[in-house]
Parts: C-alpha cells; sequence; structure tokens
C-alpha cells in the first residue's frame, strides 16, 4: 500500500450514526477505499485513532451543546477538506424542531433532572459554525453519491452531484408519477434529487428527506407553488415539512416560518 | 387499399413476433397506461379508459373492449429511442495513457404497436433533431433504425388534447408501416389497417385480413373526424412563433413562474424535448472512467451554467425559454414546431400549468397592449 495516501476521518456531532455507517454499507467498494485512503479516526468501525491532521473529514451530526460548539472548530481546524454528510449536519436535523419551540421545555417532559443536560436553544447546520467544503444531503445519505464524492476527492475533480428536483431521478427511472396519477402528496417537486426516487418507486410520496432543492429561485423551491396541489389540510403540510429538514424547509418559506400559536392561551376555544 | 383484420389483436402481435420484434405497447401498470414490452396482446389495456386533467390523469374502465380507447399516458415512445441514461464510453488507465472503449450493445429490434398520431409526429421530430445535420446521435440512430410502427389512429382524446390544432392528428401522418383505425362495435372491435411500408405489408400478409369495403372505410374516416371534433383543448393555429418572438417582456412570465416549480416534469414527458447532460466519473482508484449522457432539462438551473454563473437563473427565464423554444425558435431550428399537440405537459405538471392557457393568456396581452397603443393619443 502507497504510504502517502490521503487520511480520512469521520466525526459524529448530534446524530443517529445512520450517515456515517453509510460508509460501512459500501460493501463492495469499502475494500477499495481502504486501499486509496488511510481510515485514520472512524470511531464506528476502530478505536485505533491515529493522529491528525486529516485530509479529508466526513462530519455527522449537528451542532446542538457548547462542546460541540467548541469540538467543530477542532475539527475545522485538524481536517483540510470538511464534508458534511447528512440532514443533521446539512439542516440541523430533525433535532432542530427545537428552533421553533422552548427546548427547556421539552427537556424537563424527558429528563428527571434537567438541570445537568447542557443543551443550546438550538439545533444548527456545521455550516452555520465553521466553513464547509461540500455538503451532502440525506437521511440517510445515498451510498453511491458519498462513493462518488470521495472518488472526486480523491481524483481533485468535481463530484457529480445534482441539485435539482427529484422528478428529475423520478421520470429517468421510468416511474409513474405518484402526485398526478394516484393523488398520492408527494414533495419531489421541491426536494434535493440524490436518493434515486426510492418512494416514488415504490408508490410512495417523497417526503422530503434530501431537504429543500435550491433549483427554483434564489436558492429555494417554490414551496408555495406546490403546498396547494398537495390536497393537505395546513397542519398536514406542516407536519409533512417538519421532519428531518425542518430548519431548511421553514427557512426558506417566511410564511412557514411563523411561530406555532396553536394550544396557546391566544388560541380561541373550539 | 384498406384491410379489415379478420381476427384480433393477437394475430398481428404474433406476425411481430415471429418477424423477430421485440413488441411494445401500451398496457396497465402502477395506475397508468403506460408503454412497456407485451409479453402477449393479452397485456393491451383492453376496457381501459383514461380521465385527464391538468394534473391529474386517473385510469379507468370502460364499458366496452377497446385496446386503443385511451389518450396519451405518463411517457412517450422517447426512452425507448433517446434513453435517459447511455454510457457513451469508458476508459481504463493503461501505463502512462489509457484505452477507451466505446461499446455499444446490441439494441433490440422494437415493433411499437399503437403510436398515436401525436407521437408519431414526436418520433419524426426526434430524428430530424437527432440524426438531421451534420451530428447524428449514433445511440438514438442505432435503436431507431428498424423499429416497425403500428400506428393507431385517435378516435378518443383525452380532455387535454390538442393534435387537431397542431394538424398532427387524429388521423396518422406517414411514418408507419401499419395504421389502424380501431371500430368499437357491440362484441370485439375491429380493426381497419392501412400499409405503408413494404415492411408493414410483409407482417400484414402473415396476419388474417379481407379487403375493406367502402362502408367500412367510410365508416373509419368518420370515427377520426369525430375525434378531432372532440378535442378537450384547443391551440391558436397561426402566429404562434411571432407571438412567441414579440411577447419576451410581458407580465403574463412572471405570473407563470410563479406558480411554476421547475421541477422539469414537462420536458421529461414532453415526446419531443432532447436535451441531455454529459457526466464524467472516476472510480476510487482512478484508473477507470465513464461518460455518461443523461436526460437533462432547460428547467434545470445548471442547465444554463456558463463561465460566470447561470445564464437562466430566474424561474420566468426557464419558462419562457421553454415555451418559445418549444413553440417559436423551434421552427427556425428544424423547420417545425415543437409542440405535438399530446398534452402530456399539462397533465404531468405536478401543478397543472397548461401551456394552452399561457398562450392564450400572453394573446390576450398582446390584444390589450395593441389596444392600449391604438387609444393613445
Amino acid at each position: 500500500m502507497d504510504a502517502t495516501r490521503p487520511t480520512l476521518a469521520v466525526w459524529k456531532f448530534a446524530s443517529c450514526d445512520g450517515c456515517q455507517l453509510t460508509l460501512l454499507d459500501c460493501e463492495d467498494e469499502l475494500l477499495t477505499l481502504a486501499g486509496e485512503v488511510e481510515i485514520a479516526h472512524f470511531l464506528e468501525a476502530s478505536d485505533e485513532v491515529a493522529p491528525g491532521p486529516y485530509d479529508v473529514s466526513l462530519v455527522e451530526g449537528s451542532i446542538t451543546t457548547p462542546d460541540d460548539a467548541e469540538r467543530i472548530r477542532h475539527v475545522r481546524e485538524v481536517s483540510g477538506t470538511l464534508i458534511t454528510i447528512g440532514a443533521c449536519a446539512t439542516a440541523g436535523g430533525v433535532q432542530a424542531l427545537r428552533n421553533f419551540a422552548d427546548v427547556r421545555e421539552f427537556a424537563s417532559l424527558v429528563y428527571a433532572s434537567p438541570e445537568y443536560v447542557a443543551t443550546l436553544d438550538t439545533s444548527t447546520p456545521i455550516s452555520a459554525h465553521v466553513r464547509v467544503d461540500f455538503e451532502l444531503q440525506g437521511c440517510p445519505i445515498d451510498r453511491r453519491q458519498l462513493l462518488e464524492v470521495l472518488s472526486a476527492f480523491l481524483m481533485g475533480r468535481k463530484p457529480n452531484i445534482s441539485q435539482h428536483p427529484v422528478c428529475f431521478e423520478c421520470k429517468r427511472r421510468g416511474n409513474v408519477c405518484v402526485m398526478v396519477a394516484h393523488g398520492t402528496p408527494c414533495l419531489g417537486p421541491i426536494t434535493h434529487a440524490g436518493c434515486g426516487a426510492i418512494c416514488p418507486a415504490y408508490g410512495r410520496g417523497c417526503y422530503g428527506c434530501f431537504g429543500p432543492s435550491p433549483n427554483w429561485s434564489d436558492g429555494r423551491p417554490n414551496t408555495r407553488g406546490l403546498v396547494p396541489w398537495l390536497d393537505m389540510t395546513p397542519d398536514e403540510t406542516e407536519r409533512v415539512l417538519s421532519t428531518f429538514n425542518v430548519a431548511a424547509f421553514r427557512e426558506e418559506d417566511h410564511e412557514l416560518r411563523q411561530p406555532d400559536t396553536r394550544g396557546t392561551d391566544d388560541d380561541p376555544p373550539e | 387499399m384498406a384491410k379489415l383484420m379478420t381476427t384480433g389483436l393477437s394475430a398481428l402481435y404474433d406476425a411481430l413476433r415471429r418477424a423477430g420484434y421485440t413488441v411494445i405497447g401500451p398496457t396497465v401498470r402502477d395506475g397508468a397506461i403506460v408503454l412497456d414490452e407485451l409479453r402477449s396482446a393479452d397485456d393491451l389495456p383492453v376496457g381501459w379508459g383514461v380521465t385527464l386533467a391538468p394534473g391529474g390523469y386517473r385510469v379507468r374502465r370502460r364499458d366496452d373492449q377497446a385496446a386503443f380507447g385511451h389518450s396519451a399516458g405518463p411517457q412517450s415512445w422517447k426512452p425507448f429511442l433517446h434513453q435517459p441514461r447511455v454510457k457513451l464510453w469508458e476508459a481504463d488507465r493503461v501505463g502512462d495513457g489509457f484505452e477507451v472503449r466505446e461499446e455499444r450493445p446490441e439494441p433490440p429490434r422494437y415493433a411499437f404497436l399503437g403510436v398515436r398520431p401525436c407521437d408519431l409526429r414526436a418520433i419524426e421530430i426526434q430524428d430530424r433533431v437527432l440524426m438531421g445535420g451534420r451530428h447524428t446521435d449514433s445511440a438514438y440512430a442505432a435503436r431507431r433504425e428498424g423499429v416497425f410502427i403500428v400506428a393507431v389512429d385517435c378516435t378518443e382524446p383525452g380532455e387535454t388534447c390538442f393534435c387537431a390544432s397542431m394538424g398532427t392528428g387524429p388521423k396518422s401522418g406517414p411514418g408507419y408501416d401499419l395504421a389502424l383505425t380501431e371500430l368499437i362495435d357491440d362484441g370485439s372491435p375491429r380493426y381497419v389497417v392501412e400499409v405503408g411500408s413494404e415492411a408493414g405489408s410483409a407482417v400484414l400478409a402473415e396476419v388474417p385480413t379481407e379487403e375493406a369495403d367502402e362502408d367500412l372505410q367510410a365508416c373509419a374516416r368518420a370515427e377520426v373526424a369525430a375525434a378531432a371534433e372532440h378535442m378537450g383543448r384547443e391551440m391558436p393555429a397561426l402566429g404562434l412563433r411571432d407571438l412567441m418572438a414579440e411577447s419576451l417582456d410581458y407580465a403574463r412570465w412572471d405570473e407563470v413562474a410563479s406558480r411554476c416549480l421547475s421541477c422539469g416534469n414537462c420536458t421529461m414527458v414532453c415526446p419531443t424535448c432532447f436535451c441531455t447532460t454529459v457526466e464524467d466519473t472516476t472510480d476510487l482508484t482512478g484508473e477507470h472512467a465513464e461518460r455518461w449522457q443523461l436526460w437533462d432539462s432547460c428547467f434545470d438551473l445548471g442547465f444554463s451554467h456558463l463561465h460566470g454563473g447561470d445564464v437562466r437563473s430566474s424561474p420566468k427565464s426557464r419558462y419562457r425559454q421553454w415555451l418559445t423554444h418549444k413553440l417559436g425558435t423551434w421552427h427556425d431550428q428544424f423547420g417545425s414546431s415543437g409542440c405535438v399537440g399530446c398534452g402530456r405537459c399539462i397533465v404531468w405538471c405536478p401543478v397543472g400549468i397548461d401551456l394552452t392557457e399561457e398562450v392564450a393568456a400572453l394573446q390576450a396581452e398582446r390584444d390589450q397592449r395593441a389596444s392600449g397603443e391604438r387609444g393613445a393619443p
């Protein structure tokens, strides 16, 4: 093996580990990858850690604690190229629901002694804290896209990662549109491609796990153009947009960003 | 001289199979009448119809045994000829250089059973785009060569159809090997056949037929003529090219851009849209590279990316590009309209944008401007 192989590190912040496990899921290509890079820091695979700096870092998870806000600066310092992987790292993840509520109230419901929990009011993407060289979308990320990004890094070329909506992949795959032909609500037209249109291929609507596509205008999708055609109540619409990429979907639409006032004393009784 | 097939479509299907064709035709799958390989004539959507609307498509049961009692489905014949993904070449590193291989798998010999007149014209247009001129798309040409086309006149246009306005139907134009007219009688439908080529004649010789008498031919003509009167949509026949050229600064483009999602569905389902992008990939080792051609769309933000940025960054500029090319500058580039009136872009737009409505609105805006100018002192 070449002693001058680039080193790879994998880092975890607030997340479920699903995205970094995608690396282990690269079964057929894993040995090849291990031959091309030195996997120097990957706790899900080995507790043996080689010292930095690292040529490329894959960062999973969002920033939700004061400690992590510091730790990500260290990761940036020891990383040549920093690639964030997944909805938590690129958009704050499902835990960003706290951004639109009171996190102390959540903590008091979950933990017996919430005073021991040191947490921030918000869950924010890595790019809100340090410079990020590339963001890979998905919840979880797509295995082929991860290999494409790593292959591109190794060759010093631009990765082929399209930002257009899922509809492009759906039509190339030959799926019948579930929205038009079945009346199934689908976020495909406003969602970042990358999954290969898996859900519509199995008759389900897209639920937006790759986050908003920046294809329409000013880096956003036309969410408000789609919503009236989803045949959903406002409550259902808010729920479907409030999952893994809640902060990103709300960020791109002012109307959806309004605070949730239901259930408060201001609400008139039904 | 027109003939009448004296047995059902099975005889025709079997004759095509005996002649060595892979038969592609309409069949019910995933809640739609799609085009796919038929394992037998029983796969045809006998007794099925469709209900179409802007942004809406539903299959429905018919109360007869028509096999072609439906209009345009989710996709045209385009994916069989102009494939969504084509590997152009691959290369391996050899010593200090590399070796390029261009392998073209032998394409199937297709028979297309049930090509509607709008789609027949669309194939003719793509032939001109992809095989005319100095640069031929060799992958398309290889798949297109020797395709046997069984056209079927349209006797039941849908709510979003306007082939009569575009002059592409409901009667099949040239380019077919055989053309059928389906006559729905009380029992099994009957098929009047016209021959368009020697290959068509050879296949039909293997199918039981008799001469179609004058009454029957008149009946077939009347069915098709009636269909022309039942188009769900209408496109102004004249002046579209001028309207597209004159309307570039109209307010209507802003209005439609507020509804358009830039999702590209209209271009992907359009039987004439042909744009592609090219992706170069390398594997992890850097020893192997591939170049792929993929369907692309003028609604993709990066489609117009040049040094310095995206030329058509606004959704307005992208919708305008699509419509003005389709209905206007296509004439300058390829000598015809790029629209065949199949209505797929209306049906498969997730938010039901209707190009006939957009054209009507642009016309109204032009008329308003003209009357404003006349009224000015």
